[in-house]
């Protein structure tokens, strides 16, 4: 074992970790000790100074929504690989650029494919 | 800055083919006319004839060593190739399969083959990975075209619950093979197979990280080949999926689990063989015993299939925990052999209708010696294979398993295996008593039972395959024995 590796280098991590539940149950503990208790109906409401709720939140909402925010998810991808990319570009060249243009070159594909089925059309 | 080299590239020919190949037939399906969709399974046949000339060319210009590509991510080899022409081969019987039976099931879509081409691309890296993170790659591509796949027939509740079951079980597996993954590569510093073996060398034995990671390896890869105790998905995926969708999994999927399961344990982990082997040992023995013992008592075909594949699952791990050159030549053998018999056997699955349904109740095999006698025949044929009855392919795969289990002294698991697959015969040969002795309608089926066999030239042609193949292989095995004894990984 080399001895970075050893146990006891995570001793802090441990420390660390005790003091931060540590803080949580000390606080919460404490505040429940010292506060007064007075509870009301206004009070126990769920937005105590909001509308009162007066339907479920969880309906269903149209498939659409769905097949946008999917297409959101893969285009946003794309931008999260683009920036580094872009940032050392310089030192990629032209195997770089060609890396990305067959990367965008297959998100092509299923953008075109989501066209054509009409993922796209609102109505 | 590292460039990849003409040669790195040819050495992922055929992957680069079949995954292009599903990439256009995205594409082109928009723009062929709805009467034309037909085109695209004969499409993607010849992607896959492309890619397995492509494919046969380097298992025969692989008569050297091994060729490293991607400095060392990536390894084109005999072992590789022979998987790899074992998946193409399945894949191409799988699409002249679904072609008539997504048709029945009107579920007719192109994007099947699609899917089909590119969770093949990912089996096809999966086997011929030598880097940990590349052969997670291959496994969640595959992975995530099935999950789409279980679910394809979208108005029936059945599939999309194998499906969200699929996908919620196989995604949990993949994070603890990823969690394996990272404990290894934090123990040893790297995720190359031979970074792995090499690292493992150099610490104490029995390290309580490696066992670990070890552990957490066999869980991931144990999920995918559906190994008890990791196998509770396989009935219930099995039985929802479309049936063309169920003979893919059983078969391609856990064909190329194995094969990166063999490879990521004799390579990586040899140097810890003695340690994995005891806890595969017991794996080995309870997926024996539970896959024969539960499928007696279904009623449902593609369930009892799926207990069956559990069961042959258990025989073929036999060859991986023997861990030697015959042993690894045994489940090379074992699956490629597997292959044939159980996607026969779906095949006429496929074929049986009972009214707008699929006839996919054992019941509904009453008689069907009456109905349709090659149908019968062909079936029969497929059970006794499965149940390892000679002169069929099924009884070479378990003789030569066996026999490696004997040569390496384990001849204990070896009994215990022969007992269990004579306790298998029992539901096999069930199937064949239905369907010659008794009479159609003998049993209280639903009112209007009316079962007929529909027979597409492209099924029967699969049929034709498989049957051949189990005959053929029955009687003279040692091609497909010699092209796996000399594909066979070297040992370390």
């Amino acid at each position: 074992m080399t001895p970075d590796m050893v146990p006891a280098n995570y001793l802090p991590i441990v420390i660390f970790m005790v003091v931060a539940a540590g803080f949580g149950i000390v606080s919460i503990a404490a505040g429940y000790l010292v506060r007064p208790s007075n509870p009301y109906k206004a009070k126990l409401a769920p937005y105590e100074s909001g509308a009162p709720v007066f339907h479920d939140a969880r309906t269903n909402i149209p498939m659409r929504y769905y097949i946008i925010a999917m297409l959101f998810v893969i285009f946003d991808i794309e931008t999260v690989f683009i920036f580094p990319w872009a940032v050392i570009f310089n030192q990629l060249g032209l195997f770089g650029l060609i890396e990305m243009l067959l990367f965008i070159v297959i998100l092509l594909v299923g953008y075109f494919y989501a066209w054509k089925k009409e993922a796209l059309e609102w109505d | 800055m590292t460039i990849v080299s003409t040669a790195d590239l040819l050495a992922i020919l055929p992957e680069l083919l079949v995954m292009a190949g599903g990439c256009l037939v995205l594409v082109l399906d928009p723009l062929t006319a709805k009467d034309r969709k037909d085109w695209l399974a004969y499409f993607s046949l010849a992607v896959l004839g492309a890619a397995f000339v492509v494919g046969y060319w380097f298992m025969g210009a692989l008569t050297g060593s091994p060729r490293p590509a991607f400095s060392g991510l990536y390894v084109l080899d005999a072992y590789g190739a022979f998987w790899k022409l074992l998946l193409i081969l399945v894949s191409g019987l799988v699409i002249l399969l679904a072609k008539a039976h997504l048709k029945l099931e009107e579920i007719d879509l192109p994007e099947f083959y699609a899917f089909i081409l590119l969770s093949l691309s990912g089996m096809m890296v999966m086997v011929s990975g030598t880097d940990l993170l590349v052969i997670y790659l291959g496994l969640e591509l595959m992975s995530l075209s099935l999950y789409v796949m279980a679910g394809f027939k979208r108005y029936a509740p059945r599939s999309l619950e194998a499906a969200a079951k699929y996908f919620i079980l196989g995604s949990f597996s993949s994070g603890i093979l990823l969690y394996g993954i990272s404990l290894l590569f934090g123990r040893t510093g790297s995720t190359t197979l031979a970074g792995i073996r090499d690292g493992i060398a150099g610490l104490p034995p029995g390290d309580p990280i490696l066992l670990m990671a070890m552990g957490l390896l066999v869980v991931g890869f144990g999920f995918k080949v559906a190994a008890v105790p990791f196998h509770m998905w396989t009935p219930d995926v099995y039985e929802g999926s479309p049936t063309s969708v169920t003979a893919y999994m059983a078969v391609a999927s856990k064909a190329a689990s194995f094969a990166a399961f063999l490879r990521v344990f004799l390579e990586a982990l040899g140097g810890i063989k003695e340690s994995w082997r005891m806890l595969l040992v017991a794996v080995c023995i309870a997926t024996m015993v539970l896959g024969n013992v539960v499928a007696i008592v279904q009623t449902n075909i593609k369930r009892m299939l799926a207990y069956s594949s559990i069961a042959h699952a258990g025989y073929a791990l036999i060859g991986l925990v023997v861990a030697d050159a015959a042993g690894t030549a045994s489940v090379m053998l074992y699956l490629a052999i597997y292959a044939f018999m159980n996607l026969g056997a779906f095949a006429v699955v496929t074929m049986l209708r009972r009214g707008g349904l699929e006839g996919d109740e054992i019941d509904d095999f009453t008689g069907l010696a009456r109905r349709n006698k090659w149908a019968a025949l062909v079936m029969l044929l497929f059970m006794f294979s499965l149940a390892g009855i000679p002169p069929t392919a099924g009884f070479i795969a378990k003789f030569y398993i066996f026999m490696a289990a004997v040569g390496a002294n384990m001849t204990g698991l070896a009994v215990i295996a022969v007992v269990f697959a004579a306790i298998s015969a029992y539901f096999y040969l069930r199937v064949v008593m239905v369907m010659y002795m008794k009479e159609p309608g003998e049993t209280a089926g639903t009112p209007g039972y009316d079962v007929r066999v529909v027979a597409s030239p492209a099924a029967i042609a699969v049929l034709l395959v498989a049957a051949l193949g189990v005959l053929i292989l029955g009687v003279f095995p040692d091609p497909l024995i010699q092209a796996a004894q000399s594909a066979i990984l070297p040992l370390k």
